[in-house]
């Protein structure tokens, strides 16, 4: 790899800028009459070390903000800064190697590879970072451990429960280190009672390895377990402000 | 990382074992047909021009032809044993010379009944024709001169008589004739043309025109050159020999035929390898026709694996990674039906060379040809589904169901 001036390599010193700094980020799909604007002049700042819930009805913009911040996507207009550098002039490869360096994806539908055992999906992503074999099967299965599954290594996600395959995800998201792990409705595929072991495990995550997580949800439930919530109306920022702990909800501080 | 890519391909065709084999047969039996077509087409051209070369590849044949007479043609007037001795004396480039007559004819040993050419000639035939012994003699001068009954069988013919008896001293009647049999040919086996060479009875010129065929004709003159090079030299003497003893005018067609086994051997040779070339040619057409197969399936997985497309870019894969990746599974997909197919075809041509009693010519160049143009179909038809991956959005991706 000659890194040369890819984003990846481009590194910020964290504390100075913030994480993520998203102002007036304009999101447009289609042309002329059939504009939408998915996300008109967001703002979002986020911190290193924060369980941020974005909540919201659907079409607010909030799946839209999540894949800017994950690198997946780039504003129309507007500017999105991650670490300190500007995300909307890079190229497809360099977004890619952002992707590949700072973030962890966790998705509703679990997005496992199928018939690949747990052990290979979490070693996915070290493949790309060029992590040689042995390396990457021990950091493979202290991530699995970290998420509760020893003993599963070798199981594929058909012989894995719903709430298992998210743990594998997880584990998937976090065996890289990233400095933010975005979770799009990650228990929108599980019971309540699974929902409720994920959400510890990311609390966990949050508070012992200081891994930030970006979280999108519709249940206010779930959103209880973060820090921080912000609400998205009309392809805005409507509210922003600490987790409100409801009576009954959620876990004991 | 070209490595774990390789690990990763291997492991996804192992995933879909069934349907890779099935990808991949198209180039199996393009490599194998390929390789088997040239593979025996090289056999047939080495069987032909050896055949060739043992009926004596310095042979010339000098044969009578046929006259035309307004509107019928007549046999042209047979040679004598005084032409033979004329070529033998006159012409400097000739090594043997062996005078011929034959005619089909019957023959009887105890209860046994067989029809076959009876050929008379001198001893020279055997070094003209490249025919050896197996056991017994061959004629001596005195049985040369006076014309006594005696014989050599060619392997079929004594087969044929004799089965599992002794030939050698036994005596067979040949027309009317009882002659003794003094030897057998060792098999020559079928000709190029396919006919028997071991189907014939050789006697002396003396004893066949005397009491076989009662006349001095000799049917036609085998020649053999002083070596390969000389052919044409002695060709062209013994034209202008034979055009001087028969009165053809200069000019005027011959009422004979000079025949060169050279000439006929490199047609042979030229036609064979003509073939070669056209069914190694249909053969190759199958082998691009496997490379579409490797495409379209190539293609499918794409669609069908459009949403793990999606996850190695969310997690990081840059384009010519996922390039790389679906281009990687093709050539190794296409590889191995090189190699299957190279083995096959081997297997196959070994067999069939075997089977039809051609050699069995191992040609490296060829194999190794059709095993590289394997891998560049796996390139070729890779690139484009490998490609229609790489530039996929990875948000419509993993939104793909």
């Amino acid at each position: 790899m000659s890194a040369g001036a890819t984003a990846g390599e481009r590194r910020v010193e964290p504390g100075r800028a913030p994480l993520v700094a998203l102002s007036g980020v304009e999101k447009v799909y289609g042309k002329g009459e059939s504009q939408v604007y998915a996300l008109a002049g967001a703002d979002l700042r986020i911190d290193n070390g924060e369980f941020v819930a974005i909540m919201g009805p659907s079409g607010s913009g909030k799946s839209t903000c999540m894949n800017i911040v994950g690198c997946l996507d780039q504003p129309t207009s507007g500017s999105y800064r991650f670490r300190g550098v500007e995300v909307g002039t890079l190229s497809r490869d360099e977004l890619a190697l952002l992707r590949r360096h700072y973030l962890g994806f966790v998705f509703q539908g679990f997005n496992l590879l199928a018939r690949t055992s747990a052990v290979e999906n979490v070693e996915l992503p070290l493949v790309y970072r060029r992590v040689a074999a042995g390396e990457r099967r021990r950091l493979a299965l202290a991530a699995l451990a970290a998420v509760g599954l020893e003993g599963r290594e070798k199981h594929t996600p058909a012989e894995l429960s719903g709430g298992q395959q998210q743990r594998v995800a997880i584990a998937r998201a976090i065996v890289t280190n990233p400095s933010i792990l975005l979770a799009d409705e990650p228990t929108g595929n599980l019971d309540s009672a699974r929902s409720v072991a994920l959400m510890e495990l990311l609390v966990a995550l949050n508070r012992t390895r200081g891994i930030t997580i970006v979280m999108v949800t519709h249940e206010p439930d779930m959103a209880a377990y973060s820090t921080r919530t912000v609400v998205f109306r009309d392809g805005k920022v409507a509210s922003d402000g600490p987790t409100s702990r409801r009576a009954g909800a959620g876990h004991a501080p | 990382m070209l490595w774990t890519t390789l690990v990763m391909a291997f492991r996804e065709i192992r995933r879909n074992a069934l349907r890779s084999f099935l990808t991949t047969l198209g180039i199996v039996i393009g490599v194998g047909a390929v390789i088997a077509m040239v593979t025996l087409g090289q056999g047939a051209t080495i069987k032909v021009t050896g055949d060739v070369a043992k009926m004596g590849n310095n042979l010339l044949t000098v044969s009578p032809g046929s006259e035309r007479r307004g509107a019928v043609s007549v046999a042209a007037t047979m040679f004598t044993l005084d032409d033979a001795n004329a070529i033998r004396r006159d012409v400097s480039s000739v090594r043997f010379v062996a005078p011929t007559a034959s005619r089909a004819t019957s023959m009887v040993y105890a209860n046994r009944n067989y029809t076959a050419t009876v050929t008379g000639s001198i001893n020279a035939y055997l070094d003209v024709r490249g025919y050896a012994l197996d056991r017994g003699r061959i004629f001596s001068e005195t049985e040369q001169r006076v014309g006594m009954p005696v014989c050599v069988l060619g392997e079929t013919v004594r087969k044929e008589l004799f089965g599992a008896e002794e030939a050698l001293d036994a005596t067979i009647r040949v027309g009317k004739l009882a002659c003794r049999v003094v030897g057998v040919f060792a098999s020559k086996g079928q000709s190029t043309f396919g006919f028997d060479q071991d189907d014939f009875v050789l006697m002396p010129l003396a004893t066949f025109q005397r009491r076989i065929a009662g006349t001095t004709d000799v049917g036609a003159i085998f020649v053999s050159a002083r070596d390969e090079g000389s052919t044409v030299k002695a060709k062209r003497q013994i034209e202008a020999l034979m055009r001087e003893r028969r009165r053809i005018a200069l000019g005027a067609a011959p009422d004979f035929a000079v025949r060169d086994m050279k000439e006929i051997s490199d047609t042979l040779a030229t036609i064979t390898r003509a073939l070669t070339a056209l069914l190694g040619a249909v053969a190759a057409v199958s082998l691009l026709v496997g490379g579409i197969g490797i495409m379209n399936i190539m293609l499918v997985s794409v669609t069908e694996r459009t949403r793990e497309i999606g996850i190695r870019m969310a997690i990081g894969a840059r384009a010519h990674e996922v390039l790389l990746q679906f281009v990687v599974e093709a050539i190794v997909l296409s590889v191995l039906g090189g190699l299957l197919g190279m083995g096959l075809g081997l297997a196959g041509s070994f067999a069939v060379a075997r089977l039809v009693g051609l050699p069995f010519v191992l040609m490296p160049e060829v194999v190794l040809l059709a095993f590289a143009f394997s891998a560049a179909v796996g390139i070729a038809f890779g690139i484009f589904p490998a490609r229609k991956a790489s530039r996929l959005n990875p948000i419509e991706a993993l939104r793909h169901e």
